[in-house]
């Protein structure tokens, strides 16, 4: 891998080294672009389905209680009603956009904390390195459904609460990536050259280990992502999550819980956009992993049967 | 030996340490049992009466000394809930967890092992390609509804399995035991995949196959012996994460264990039981974490003499 030099212009690189667009090799692999689009789906769904709804998800019609999957009742009644005769689908829609507010800016707040404060200890190294893994074990080494049960249970269960604790529960994964990356590059021979130039600590993190650990830390980012929001949809079925009359898709399955053996249909569906959404995540971080892997990027560029085997998922990845 | 296990023991400790005291402060924050166990029309002699015998009355940092000082005498206070000791009740709800999560734990490793190697044996191949498909699907569905869904189908719909509790023969471990395993189960087999992948493409591995070993002793003689370090790391920390795993899973069927127990007395401001369950779990997730650090250093003679800091 080359250094990469700021004082490299644009116009300096050749286009025969650029490497594919990424959407070239995204329709080249059938599984991750698949994966693409769901979660493309889920996103605008999120963002805008609920111009569209208007009060459909919450709008009571006890005539209409319990209506199972059917295409007689119009577009709403697709996916059946609830006990309250509230249509499936809207409150899908709705939960969707309640549960991507959560997981979002959860992931990124933890993202940008803790990849800033691994790069910024893995560089210095010595006492801030120690430090900050020790404080990542402590947070690491307790289950994060507990810690964010008691809290959630002294601080109101809002939106807020679970996106910080969330957050909280989670920087120290990418604390650990970014420092291991940024340990790795310190004694770079392109990260020597900089610090002989007198180029302060800051800018180096910034322009020259920055740019090799982000492929990574987007990674790790998105395999996050499901686990965020699995984490989102325990706590909402535990009954500490979000709270009616919000709704969020594990929020879905709790109260469809007693309705199972009636009503299946209130329960399976929010769980099965739940498995859509995250499975999607999963198949996309391993393509990004790929994608984004000088070394490995020509298995996406290659006709598929001479494709050799893909990277496993990292240790990051687990809970 | 003896010193790096010194060393793991102290920076094991710390977290150990951090976790009891938030636990701690964060259980007072919770608000006043008082207003929860006595009834409203309680006058204000019988509540300070009621703060009194229970020490609610004291500053925190007091009622923490009160609490160190009982806990290093193996007085875990009583439940506001039941009046039995709290270290009673635990230790009466640890074993049912304890039990639930090491056999997932040992059929995840296996299975893993197992799987993860077959897998990695021929990349890409349709064994591999079906592992890594199951694996994905198997680290990223809700547990929750997973349980849901199997009760729905073979406690409901087919009347296999009973849908909840611990009475009864060994049908009543398999919907609690699947729902538990699967997480773990998928993250490990990809975890395992990813390093086969790179033990077998090492030189002693084609030493091993041109010397004329056969692929059984190659894959799991050779080859998963140098690849079963990362393996050991993720599955301790799946083994904490397994405690989330059982609050939601003892929630569902119903069981008595400590997840379950946890749950209830932060609901309910039992901070004693809390105190004693938490308690409880840190130690062995500390002991757990010192159990694999010596199976690192026994598998691994580097990690024995390059002591972390």
């Amino acid at each position: 891998m080359s250094a990469p030099d700021d004082r490299t212009s644009p116009a300096a690189t050749s286009p025969r080294t650029r490497p594919p667009r990424w959407w070239r090799l995204l329709g080249r692999d059938r599984g991750a672009a698949a994966a693409a689009v769901v979660l493309a789906l889920v996103f605008l769904v999120a963002l805008f389905g609920r111009l569209f709804l208007g009060d459909r998800a919450v709008r009571q019609d006890l005539r209409a209680s319990l209506r199972p999957p059917s295409l007689d009742h119009g577009f709403y009644g697709l996916l059946g009603t609830d006990v309250l005769g509230r249509s499936v689908l809207a409150r899908l829609v709705d939960a969707a956009a309640t549960t991507l507010s959560i997981a979002v800016p959860a992931v990124l707040c933890s993202l940008l904390i803790g990849s800033a404060l691994g790069l910024w200890a893995g560089y210095h190294g010595g006492m801030r390195e120690n430090v900050a893994m020790r404080v990542a074990d402590v947070i690491l080494s307790f289950p994060s459904l507990l810690i964010a049960v008691v809290v959630l249970y002294v601080f109101t269960p809002s939106a807020m609460n679970i996106v910080l604790i969330l957050a909280v529960a989670r920087i120290p994964v990418y604390l650990r990536t970014a420092r291991a990356e940024a340990a790795e590059l310190r004694s770079r021979l392109f990260v020597d050259a900089a610090r002989t130039f007198g180029t302060p600590a800051s800018a180096i993190i910034r322009r020259h280990l920055l740019p090799i650990a982000l492929p990574t830390l987007l990674t790790v980012a998105t395999l996050d992502f499901c686990f965020v929001m699995l984490t989102e949809s325990s706590l909402s079925f535990l009954g500490i999550g979000i709270q009616p009359p919000e709704v969020s898709w594990g929020l879905m399955v709790a109260q469809g819980r007693q309705y199972l053996q009636t009503a299946w249909w209130i329960a399976v569906l929010p769980g099965l956009a739940i498995m859509l959404t995250t499975v999607s995540a999963t198949v996309l971080a391993a393509w990004v992993r790929l994608a984004t892997d000088p070394g490995q990027r020509w298995r996406l560029t290659l006709p598929r049967k001479r494709r050799g085997e893909r990277a496993a998922v990292p240790p990051e990845m687990i809970a | 030996m003896a010193s790096f296990l010194r060393k793991r023991i102290i920076s094991s400790a710390i977290p150990l340490v951090f976790v009891v005291l938030g636990v701690f402060c964060l259980a007072r924050l919770t608000g006043n049992p008082v207003d929860l166990y006595l009834p409203l029309s309680a006058t204000p002699e019988q509540r300070a009466e009621f703060s009194a015998a229970h020490g609610f009355d004291d500053s925190v940092p007091v009622q923490l000394w009160d609490y160190l000082g009982n806990a290093a005498r193996l007085d875990f206070g009583v439940s506001l809930r039941t009046g039995e000791p709290a270290d009673a009740m635990v230790l009466e709800a640890f074993p049912v967890t304890l039990q639930l999560a090491g056999m997932t734990m040992l059929l995840a490793v296996l299975g893993a092992l197992l799987v993860g190697s077959l897998a990695a044996y021929r990349p890409q191949s349709a064994v591999d390609r079906l592992a890594g498909l199951l694996s994905m699907t198997a680290a990223s569905i809700p547990d929750f509804w997973f349980a849901i869904m199997g009760v729905l189908v073979f406690g409901v719909a087919l009347d296999w399995l009973p849908t909840s509790g611990t009475l009864g023969g060994p049908e009543v471990w398999v919907l609690p035991l699947a729902t538990l395993l699967i997480r773990p189960f998928g993250v490990l087999v990809q975890v395992v995949r990813g390093s086969m992948v790179g033990a077998l493409s090492a030189p002693y591995v084609k030493v091993a196959r041109s010397k004329g070993a056969d692929a059984t002793r190659v894959v799991f003689g050779h080859a998963l012996r140098n690849a079963i370090t990362p393996v050991l790391t993720v599955a301790g920390d799946l083994a904490v994460g397994l405690v989330n795993g059982a609050v939601v899973v003892e929630t569902v069927f119903g069981w008595p264990g400590i997840g379950k127990l946890m749950i209830d007395s932060i609901l309910q401001r039992d901070f004693a039981v809390l105190q004693a369950a938490v308690l409880l779990t840190a130690v062995t997730i500390f002991a757990l974490n010192i159990l694999v650090d010596v199976c690192h250093a026994l598998i691994d003679p580097r990690v024995r003499q390059a002591v972390p800091a």
